[in-house]
């Protein structure tokens, strides 16, 4: 089944308004995601990057409709999940799971590991009481977790492992899509490298799709497939990894792998630094919204919004040095 | 039975702690340190600051945390010293340790020499050893420090302006307050801030990034002889991380100040540093050139962590990952703390931590795969990386 696209989103808006004065009353909007296209096929990995606030995680809660978006549309399978009901969504909901970057505070530190891992797993009647022992413990060992954790609390244990056990609990719901959002940056180098690992096999094994969020860039080009750069709530260019990597179009791309430090004290890059900070999303700059920082800006940068161009093989730049 | 014994070891654990507390506090009552105490001898008057053996411990109720423990290395003047390690490792303790920030009395330095080499007055002071009241003339002055979180440094109440202000009149009593304010504004335009109206901003109507360089800033107004930077671009995007190294490298070269960079990322390290630390647990496992531990890397857990790490346009199947966790900090054992994590121990690895040897001038490492080479380096007499 080539090209069978489990995830796919067009032209995505997610607007959060801002409130003040006593009144309450709605004087602007944080335009969070502003218009996004993309897709992913069955399998792969869509590695989402940008700097912070660019609105990744937002898309992420969108695409699983945590939250509901302003305006567009989110297909699941072919299904238009936005035109659901709560109640037509619930069937749903276990093939589509999220992983958070601070396994900390997403664990519920007063329920022993088993419970956490297994408590939806109850709620959507996944599997026969008398299988449910054991269905866990496949989860956990899938997932490196040894039998006798079941009955410990998450305080018992390190970073590293309380993703594991994260990563156990969406697993145990058997979804075919999940949104991986930040998932290694809160863990040490050596912890990383045995999560990204578990990922990936667990990704071989049962044909998993994944959005991957991550500001790390050699993270995201390690695991991903495709990807996708969003600046200030807008892709800017999505790609297969080797044509983002090898052959960046857009200047903000450039500018962003160009800052990613090298692990080698004899290269030493030519470095595209950027001026300034980037603008707020709620009161974007006109026209190309990188036009304030980019050293390849012209006069219809600042008037006219570039629309997405294919460059061929899927390579998709939005950016007038290519109309 | 076992309940008895572990009370009975909690008491004594209490009792101690106690007993060091004392002898803590009886240290910070007393007004003046006799001279003696504190005045030392630099090894090279070429550095900045020497680190001998320094022993920082707490004492918790669960036993001590030997944070860091023995940790030997330089800062030459005008060099970048990254120190590397994951966290935990014991990296900003020996910061803080320097600046005596540690929170005592359960944070205390147990042991050991912090050598700093006083341009001011060219004396060589103990910093382990000195009065408080000495440190806090040297803090922010002669050494300076930037953290992960510029608000630690930033008062949220003050103005850009007053803090910045305060930190140069300090250091010029005779400037007036026109001159004060033309050189604050001077110092910003150094890091990049031109901005009207700055002086009257407050820290949280400032980005993340440009906080961090108000606070570089800061540390420089000061025209300090070593700037400590931990984690400072940790909690920042890529982009402006890079306009922070950029200026911090620049700053060095133009105020000729050492830098004792702290962090986690190798790459931030490969790009700055001249000389690099590589912590594991408390200790100094290797340490050497950039070019030593980069391109010859030889204890198996830095050669771990740059194979574990994903390298830009660098294709790997699968992550080299070294398994299971750090050690619990409390009751390390005798042997090599990285035994049950290493993948190529041999038979004396079970015997006593191996000593730090020389594998070249700059490189060391402590590792019992390395320890007949240092002996072998010295008839040869080659040197490896020459
Ligand atoms: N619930 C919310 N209310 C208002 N603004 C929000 C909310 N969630 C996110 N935002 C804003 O939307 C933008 C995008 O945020 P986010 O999706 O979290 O970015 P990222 O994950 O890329 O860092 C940011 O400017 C953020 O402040
Ligand atoms: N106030 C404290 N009380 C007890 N233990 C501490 C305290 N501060 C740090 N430690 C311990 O010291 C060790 C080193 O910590 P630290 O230097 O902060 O590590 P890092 O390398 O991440 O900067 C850790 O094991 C930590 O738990
Ligand atoms: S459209 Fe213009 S301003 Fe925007 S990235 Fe392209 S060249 Fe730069
Ligand atoms: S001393 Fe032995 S266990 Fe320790 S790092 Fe070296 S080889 Fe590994
Ligand atoms: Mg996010
Ligand atoms: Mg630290």
């Amino acid at each position: 089944m080539p090209n069978e696209y489990v995830v796919e989103v067009n032209d995505l808006k997610k607007y959060f308004p801002i409130k003040s004065g006593i009144l309450q009353r709605t004087t602007g909007h944080v335009r969070a995601v502003d218009g996004v296209s993309f897709r992913i096929q069955k399998g792969h990995t869509f590695g989402l990057v940008g700097e912070s606030g660019c609105g990744k995680t937002t898309i992420g809660r969108s695409i699983l409709r945590l939250t509901d978006p302003t305006s567009g549309e989110v297909k699941i399978s072919g299904v238009d999940i936005g035109k659901l009901k709560k109640k037509e969504l619930r069937p749903f909901r276990p093939k589509m799971q999220m992983i958070f970057q601070d396994p900390f505070s997403s664990l519920d530190p007063r329920m022993p590991v088993g419970e956490i891992i297994g408590e939806a797993v109850k709620e959507h009647n996944l599997v026969s009481r008398s299988e449910y022992k054991e269905y866990i413990l496949k989860v956990m060992k899938d997932c490196g977790l040894r039998p006798y954790y079941i009955d410990r609390y998450p305080h018992e244990f390190s970073g590293g492992q309380r993703q594991r056990i994260c990563i156990a609990r969406a697993l145990a719901l058997n979804p075919d899509f999940i949104v991986c959002d930040e998932p290694v940056s809160a863990l040490d180098v050596s912890i990383q490298a045995q999560i990204i690992n578990l990922m990936k096999d667990l990704q071989e094994q049962r044909q998993l799709t994944y959005l991957f969020i991550s500001h790390d860039l050699s993270v995201v080009e390690h695991i991903s497939d495709v990807i996708g750069v969003m600046y200030l709530g807008s892709m800017v260019e999505t790609g297969t990894k080797d044509d983002i990597f090898k052959e960046p179009l857009h200047p903000y791309t450039k500018a962003l792998f160009s800052a990613v430090p090298v692990a080698d004290p004899d290269i030493k890059m030519k470095r595209i630094i950027l001026e300034g900070d980037i603008p707020s999303p709620s009161n974007p700059p006109k026209g190309c919204k990188f036009h304030t920082r980019c050293s390849q800006c012209m006069a219809k940068c600042k008037e006219e919004v570039p629309v997405p161009k294919d460059m061929g093989n899927g390579h998709i730049v939005s950016c007038h040095l290519y109309d | 039975m076992a309940d008895k014994n572990q009370r009975q070891e909690l008491k004594k654990i209490k009792k101690y702690n106690l007993k060091k507390y004392r002898e803590y506090n009886k240290q910070m009552r007393k007004k003046r340190v006799p001279e003696s105490e504190y005045l030392t001898k630099m090894k090279n008057p070429d550095n900045i600051i020497e680190f001998d053996n320094l022993q920082s411990y707490f004492y918790t109720d669960v036993g001590t945390v030997k944070s860091v423990d023995g940790v030997t290395f330089d800062i030459p003047r005008g060099k970048t010293i990254g120190v590397v390690g994951e966290s935990g490792c014991g990296k900003s303790v020996t910061s803080l340790s320097v600046m005596r920030l540690l929170q005592g009395p359960q944070g205390q330095i147990a042991g050991g020499e912090i050598r700093f080499n006083q341009q001011s007055t060219g004396r060589a002071l103990n910093l382990a050893k000195v009065s408080m009241k000495e440190m806090e003339k040297i803090r922010g002055n002669e050494i300076s420090m930037i953290f992960q979180e510029p608000m630690t440094t930033l008062n949220p109440v003050f103005t850009i302006g007053d803090q910045l202000c305060e930190c140069i009149s300090l250091h010029n009593p005779e400037m007036s307050k026109k001159a004060v304010e033309e050189r604050a504004l001077e110092t910003l335009k150094m890091v990049g801030i031109v901005r009207d109206g700055i002086l009257k901003n407050y820290p949280h109507e400032l980005s993340g990034g440009m906080r961090q360089r108000v606070v570089i800033a800061m540390a420089l107004a000061c025209d300090p002889q070593l700037v400590i930077a931990d984690e400072p671009t940790t909690a920042l995007d890529v982009t402006i991380q890079a306009q922070i190294l950029d200026l911090l490298r620049d700053l060095k070269d133009k105020i000729n100040a050492s830098i004792m960079l702290i962090t986690h990322d190798l790459g931030v390290v490969a790009e700055m540093a001249d000389y690099v630390v590589v912590m594991y647990a408390g200790r100094i496992v290797e340490q050497g050139t950039a070019d030593d531990i980069f391109h010859h890397p030889a204890h198996p857990y830095t050669i771990g962590l740059m194979k574990s790490r994903p390298m830009l346009n660098q294709k790997v199947d699968r992550l080299y990952s070294i398994p299971g966790n750090v050690p619990n900090p409390v009751n390390l054992p005798e042997y090599c703390y990285f035994k049950n994590r290493c993948d190529s121990c041999v038979e004396a690895c079970s015997g006593p931590y191996p000593s730090l040897v020389s594998l070249s001038d700059t490189h060391k490492v402590s590792c019992h795969l390395h320890q007949g080479e240092a002996a072998h380096k010295k008839q040869t007499g080659g040197k490896q990386n020459a």
